[in-house]
């Protein structure tokens, strides 16, 4: 275990409090701050956005001492570079883009403590496509209707609505004199089987039944390769055509994170976090809410596989990692109880 | 209200849709905007957010709460079905606010009616009898979708009914009043776009700084009044 970086808690006073955050040196390619989401908007045709990796970001704020939905940074690659202008207790997860700290590598699924005046950066895709950042008190930006979340298209939340510009300060809480949330990790158990051809699970959509047996052959059999056409908003996919035996038209109603789409052309778009409220192609299928995480961590290039599942499956499995998650929190709880 | 009224499927692990019928009509539509308003004031336990949409209402809700709140079923979706099933009783055929009635202004000018020629020469009219025909008519707002803030509307007159452009545009201006099909629409936001821009309203369909962004509700009655 490589424990460079990870050193003990060193309280600096009060002086060093006036001037806290991250400040960005190197914006990275697409770098935007999101929460879990903003809900209650939907029917106003505001999506949720938030983080694509729902997993990695509620393991690392946990780790760090944080609620679930405490705001982090959603990073692409090439990612950014940035100099902590505080003392913190900080965590990577999700993709693996080779970080360092002024130099000594720093571990995903690792809480560290970083000194004021360090830098944080990114050498090489590893694995994965979005890295998360989660710093103990959670990065304090605009919130709008109750959510950090940028929403790029409306220009709000997160950091002036947009992505990272060179410059940025990103404000960051006190880090509290009793910080004992450095030098943890999160058990390999609870951490997602990240790989770029990974078999994610699926339930049946409302247009399921427009599969005829070659197509769900087709379906379950294939592997997809996510094109070029991909981004926070959806996954298109390339692989055989899918032909139903009927078309429908269909009038507009809403759709998911996870949404399985047939387009008119044969192929599937699967919707992500920054989807449309809504949408008028039949839903074939929708991947299951715990492998999200597995399909959110793919990039251009990457293959994907489905395989059918049942409902009650999918929510047995929602429920487990919830408790997981629940056992995670209550034993950080217990070693974290602040000494008075 | 009878059981072949409506059919309810699962929208994912963690939600569900109840489909009144595949069609755009305005009873349908109040079913929908009725049962959605019903389920917002008198949430259960795990209830997230719904929409309500031309003919159905998606409920989003949060599997963990639901499953310790809600009376056991095989499935969490099995029990919000079966909450749903009483909702939509209580909620009845129709909304108890009533529908309001909003006048937008809109222009013609050409720079802003990018598609209005093109709308006229396809349906054999002038340009004027587009505008006269499109202003006739009181328009519903059956949803929004797609962008903040961005309405369906319809009925659109037979007359002007038309497809949507075989290459949509990759930025149509915030403002844009377009048709497509039987269908009206504003674009409260400058998007990428497919409709044919017939108009523009000055009017701010979206203002992120209040509480409710959006101007237009589903279920309000509008009327576009020509201004120069």
């Amino acid at each position: 275990m490589n424990r460079a970086g990870c050193e003990p808690v060193i309280w600096y006073g009060l002086s060093q409090l006036s001037k806290m955050g991250l400040i960005v040196k190197k914006p990275g390619i697409l770098s935007t701050v999101q929460d879990l989401g903003r809900y209650g908007y939907r029917r106003f045709g505001i999506n949720p956005t938030g983080v694509m990796d729902q997993a990695a970001t509620r393991l690392l704020n946990i780790l760090v001492g944080n609620a679930d939905n405490d705001p982090v940074l959603e990073m692409h690659f090439p990612a950014p570079e940035i100099v902590f202008d505080s003392d913190c207790v900080l965590a990577l997860g999700g993709a693996d883009f080779s970080a360092s700290i002024d130099g000594i590598p720093v571990e995903n699924w690792r809480s560290y403590f970083a000194h004021a005046g360090s830098t944080l950066r990114f050498d090489k895709k590893m694995l994965g496509n979005r890295c998360y950042l989660a710093v103990n008190g959670g990065l304090k930006v605009d919130e709008w209707l109750g959510s950090a979340s940028t929403n790029l298209t409306a220009a709000r939340g997160g950091i002036e609505g947009r992505r990272l510009e060179q410059g940025d300060v990103i404000g960051t809480a006190p880090l509290p004199s009793s910080n004992i949330f450095a030098g943890r990790r999160v058990s390999h158990s609870l951490i997602p089987l990240y790989r770029p051809f990974p078999t994610v699970r699926i339930v049946p959509g409302a247009e399921f039944d427009m599969l005829d047996s070659p197509d769900l052959d087709l379906l379950e059999n294939q592997d997809f390769l996510v094109s070029n056409n991909s981004n926070r908003m959806g996954f298109r996919l390339a692989g055989p055509a899918i032909t139903p035996i009927r078309r429908q038209e269909m009038i507009s109603s809403a759709v998911n994170f996870g949404t399985i789409q047939l387009l008119p052309d044969g192929q599937l778009i699967v919707l992500m976090a920054g989807h449309q409220t809504t949408g008028g192609y039949p839903r074939i299928a929708h991947v299951i809410s715990r492998d999200l995480p597995l399909i959110a961590q793919l990039g251009a290039g990457d293959k994907v596989a489905f395989f059918l599942v049942d409902r009650s499956h999918a929510e047995k499995l929602l429920l487990e990692f919830e408790h997981e998650l629940n056992l995670l929190r209550i034993s950080a709880g217990y070693r974290t109880r602040p000494a008075r | 209200m009878n059981d072949e009224s409506y059919r309810i499927f699962p929208l994912g692990d963690a939600a569900l849709t109840v489909d009144f019928g595949n069609a755009i009509s305005v009873a349908l539509n109040d079913r929908a905007i009725a049962l959605a308003e019903h389920l917002t004031t008198h949430p259960f336990p795990g209830f997230i957010e719904c929409v309500p949409a031309y003919s159905s209402v998606s409920i989003f809700y949060d599997v963990a709460i639901a499953s310790k709140g809600l009376p056991k079923e095989a499935t969490v979706f099995g029990s919000v079905s079966n909450l749903v099933k009483k909702a939509l009783i209580s909620a009845g055929n129709t909304s108890t606010t009533s529908s309001r009635h909003l006048e937008i202004p809109m222009r013609f000018d050409r720079e802003s009616a990018m598609d209005l020629e093109f709308v006229a020469a396809e349906k054999n009219m002038s340009a004027s009898d587009v505008i006269d025909i499109f202003t006739a008519s009181e328009y519903r707002v059956f949803m929004l979708g797609f962008l903040p803030g961005f309405s369906y509307m319809g009925e659109l007159d037979e007359r002007l009914s038309i497809q949507r452009k075989d290459i949509p545009r990759t930025r149509v201006p915030a403002g844009s009043i377009a048709i497509a099909g039987r269908q009206a629409g504003i674009y409260s936001l400058a998007s990428p776009g497919g409709w044919q821009i017939i108009g523009r309203t000055d009017l701010d369909l979206f203002d992120p700084e209040k509480d409710e962004p959006c101007r237009l509700r589903a279920g309000d009655l509008v009327r576009f009044i020509a201004v120069k």
